[in-house]
């Protein structure tokens, strides 16, 4: 299925993405890593302020949409794969690997690369390499 | 206030991963799918958000010895690579190759109820447990876990 090219809008909401992380620093000094943030929420090791802080990053980040469909009248256009065992599986290894690995997308896709971490640079490399492959592998070698 | 702040900022990121189309699989699969209906867009998501997020932090960090509501900045120090370190990365990957999601558009598209997110995100958390109870095979127990 093809998706329209949108590059204005892609750099813009990945501007806003960028001015949230730098919210959430300044105000909070905290790293906008959804994972870390999420998984921090049911750590034991977690202290209850920072606890606090974690959920209420998540819960603002579950009412975007709901917001989005009271101010535009309809919910953001998706298409999400179905399949339940594809998405069981899809979601533990997203869960494990990055919570495993210390960040995700935001954490070390966004916010490492930006402080010029390189742990955060491999990171990224490695996860968009196995994403990449793992797309080759699932659409051309084993859906052609 | 930092807990209405971090509210904000969980919305604004949202806002942005939504106006974006991060938060459609549809788009991150065919950002992934460089030989078949590739969509650039993603690379445009990721290159705005380091574009704003890498001067943010380079000024707050330089102007300000602690953010405006906590006493200090919590800033990742390690800056050895471990084995823990790539293989999570591996793994997130084929995970986010898989469903197109990765954890802040799946929270976000939460709400939107698609019958494949209601499965994705409860089975995300599951192995993100998972992951914090897996002890570090490669690290002796006394170093304790990174935050």
């Amino acid at each position: 299925m093809e998706t329209e090219f949108t590059p204005w809008l892609s750099l813009g909401g990945g501007m806003l993405i960028g001015a949230s992380a730098v919210l959430l620093m300044a105000t909070n000094g905290r790293i906008a890593g959804i994972s870390g943030l999420t998984s921090s929420i049911f750590a034991s090791s977690t202290k209850g302020e920072a606890r606090g802080v974690s959920a209420l990053f998540v819960l603002g980040l579950l009412l975007a949409a709901p917001i989005w469909m009271l101010v535009s009248g309809s919910w953001p256009q998706q298409w999400v794969p179905s399949s339940p065992l594809l998405m069981t599986v899809a979601g533990l290894l997203v869960g494990f690997g990055a919570t495993y690995g210390n960040g995700c997308t935001s954490g070390h896709g966004v916010c490492g690369i930006s402080r010029g971490s390189a742990r955060s640079i491999l990171a990224t490399i490695t996860f968009m390499t196995t994403a990449f492959l793992t797309v080759l592998v699932a659409r051309h070698v084993i859906g052609a | 206030m930092k807990q209405i702040f971090a509210l904000l900022s969980g919305l604004v990121f949202g806002f942005g991963l939504i106006i974006s189309g991060m938060s459609d699989p549809a788009k991150v699969l065919n950002f992934l799918d460089l030989f078949g209906t590739w969509d650039p867009s993603l690379a445009f998501v990721m290159g705005g958000a380091i574009a704003v997020t890498a001067p943010g932090f380079f000024w707050l960090t330089r102007q300000r010895n602690q953010p405006f509501f906590h006493t200090q900045f919590h800033i990742p120090t390690r800056t050895d690579v471990d084995p823990k370190l790539l293989s999570g990365a591996a793994i997130f990957g084929v995970g986010w190759g898989l469903g197109g999601f990765c954890p802040g558009p799946a929270l976000t598209a939460l709400p939107i109820g698609a019958s494949g997110t209601l499965i994705f995100v409860p089975f995300m958390l599951v192995g993100m447990w998972l992951a914090r109870n897996t002890p570090d095979l490669g690290r002796s127990k006394q170093e304790g876990a990174p935050s």
